[in-house]
């Protein structure tokens, strides 16, 4: 079967500002709205549309993490993903972890396309869907900006610094994706009433013979710093003479 | 001792700037030895490099299939020269570093950290999460330390005219040929390099329009500046995804760094607070890019703009 893997993470919502909790140990998460990954609710639309255009058969979309994240599963199948899986664990997973897992997932599914963001916007690490492709031995590309999939290989977009890099990638490859990809559809009420009833598989990491490492030790979390409270000047004039002030401006 | 190995970023056969900001990075580290490797066609690239002050030594791997920068074809040389002794491995943290560097740390089975901003010691490291709202210290326990370098976070490391020597390598990694370059569009033209541009205007919303944005170029000419973009005026299509500047975008840190009718989404400023001088001109007087900029100035941008035009 033609098949799409999507990989999504349970992220603190965007609209949502992080505060630094004032003993250093973290962002305050209490009560806070979870939401997908944007980046990876965009590699879940771009799944979805290519299986509507016909280029693959099922879309299965996995996620990492505690009980709490059936929540986002359950939004991706009613979005239209086929069937959800869930490894559920109450660890933290590094991106190599995490990577470890995918492989172990794709050699069960088998998939011709592993769909991710290109980073999740809490740790913000951008490794995953590159870690996943250097263990697997395949393709990858990264910061995706269009996709075209055709039988045995994929051409894709992707947003470089230097402008709009083009690549020819054999399947199956890993492709991680950009803001600009897609719009994400919104989802509606009766698919959510049927996304319930989507099979929705939950294992541990175990039984995918995965040990959960932690190797990065986080010691401290802070507050950016903040920058001195500036000037205000009212016109066109006083801004050069406060540039020139500055030496900034000859 | 730290044997430190950065891996070059280059295009058009010239060096990015990013590469000495690696270096001024790995100069931090106690007792820095640091190594070069320059993946190329031929050696010209290499010779730039070894001109880099603080370099040791520049490692020169040149192959036909190194004409452009692919991760899935530069992971297994450079991670099969990591493994000769070295203690850690940078990159910068670009479209170019972060593609590569997961890719290399995988294959050497160790976690990579992304976009260190500062160094603490040998293995501990600062970097921004959540947009750059909070900043995490961390330590990494491995004999490899594979990390990206915030470039904007660094200066770039001087040049010396007692060139490091250059060695020509050869790798024994074999290359897997499944993923090909087409091609790369570059819509910028002449224009200063927004990255590394000493000064910067961006363009917000607020000037409505792709003809508008035009106005932009005229001032950034007068300045020698390099034009950016808010992701809210590239999502209208005022202005290509290559200029967007922010967290999703390019992050820099210009001399000057000047925001037109950009109101100051987090994500955008993010990318901006390192700027020496941030300007902001805004009809708004409430809009958050005020409270980050150093000088402020409240009115309407199509009529400050031709003022100020006038006035350098």
């Amino acid at each position: 079967m033609k098949r799409i893997l999507v990989a999504i993470k349970r992220v603190v919502d965007y609209n949502v500002r992080v505060r630094v909790k004032p003993d250093g140990s973290g962002v305050a998460l209490d009560g806070v709205k979870w939401s997908i990954n944007p980046f990876d609710e965009i590699a879940l639309e771009e799944a979805l549309r290519i299986k509507e255009r016909g280029g693959a058969e099922e879309v299965v979309v996995v996620t990492f993490g505690p009980a709490d994240c059936q929540a986002q599963l359950r939004t991706a199948l009613a979005m239209g993903a086929d069937r959800a899986l869930h490894v559920e664990t109450g660890e933290i997973i590094e991106p190599l972890v995490a990577a470890r897992l995918l492989l172990k997932l794709v050699e069960r599914e088998a998939p011709l396309l592993v769909l991710l963001g290109k980073q999740a916007i809490d740790d913000d690490n951008n490794q995953t869907g590159q870690m996943l492709a250097a263990l697997w031995n395949r393709p990858q590309a990264t910061f995706a900006s269009k996709l075209e999939l055709n039988d045995t290989s994929a051409r894709v977009a992707r947003e470089v610094d230097a402008g709009t890099e083009i690549l020819d990638v054999e399947l199956p490859a890993v492709v991680t994706t950009d803001l600009r990809l897609n719009e994400p559809r919104y989802v509606k009420l009766p698919e959510i009433m049927k996304a319930k009833k989507k099979p929705l598989a939950t294992l541990k990491p175990d039984e995918l013979g995965v040990t959960l490492t932690k190797r990065v030790k986080l010691l401290k979390t802070e507050a950016p710093s903040t920058r001195q409270k500036g000037i205000k000047v009212a016109t066109a004039a006083e801004l050069v003479t406060a540039l020139k002030q500055r030496g900034v401006l000859a | 001792m730290s044997r430190i190995l950065i891996v070059a970023e280059h295009a058009n056969g010239k060096l990015s700037h990013a590469t000495a900001r690696c270096v001024r990075c790995a100069s931090q580290l106690p007792q820095p030895e640091i190594t070069i490797a320059v993946f190329a066609t031929d050696g010209a690239v290499a010779l730039e490099a070894a001109k880099i002050e603080g370099v040791a030594k520049v490692l020169n791997i040149s192959a036909p299939a190194h004409a452009h920068a692919l991760a899935a074809t530069l992971a297994p040389p450079l991670a099969e020269i990591a493994r000769a002794g070295y203690t850690h491995v940078f990159g910068p943290s670009t479209t170019f570093g972060k593609d590569l560097m997961p890719r290399v740390a995988a294959l050497l089975d160790v976690p990579q950290l992304s976009d260190i901003m500062a160094v603490e010691s040998e293995r501990r490291f600062r970097r921004p999460v959540y947009a750059g709202n909070a900043i995490i210290t961390v330590e990494v326990d491995e004999p490899l330390i594979v990390a990206t370098v915030r470039v904007a976070s660094f200066q770039t490391a001087g040049a010396t005219a007692a060139a490091a020597p250059v060695e020509v390598v050869t790798p024994s990694a074999v290359l897997p040929t499944h993923t090909r370059f087409v091609e790369v569009s570059a819509p910028g033209g002449d224009r200063p390099d927004l990255q590394s541009a000493a000064r910067v205007i961006s363009g917000g919303r607020a000037l409505g329009s792709a003809e508008n944005f035009q106005l932009l170029y005229k001032l950034a000419d007068k300045l020698g500046a390099a034009v950016g973009a808010s992701r809210a005026a590239v999502d209208s299509g005022f202005a290509p995804n290559d200029l967007q500047v922010g967290q999703t975008g390019k992050i820099i840190a210009p001399e000057l760094y000047i925001a037109i009718g950009i109101s100051g989404a987090i994500q955008h400023l993010t990318g901006i607070k390192d700027a020496r001088t941030i300007v902001a001109i805004n009809k708004d007087s409430e809009a958050p890019i005020f409270e980050i900029a150093d000088i402020g100035l409240v009115g309407d941008l199509f009529k400050v703009l031709p003022e100020l035009e006038a006035l350098l």
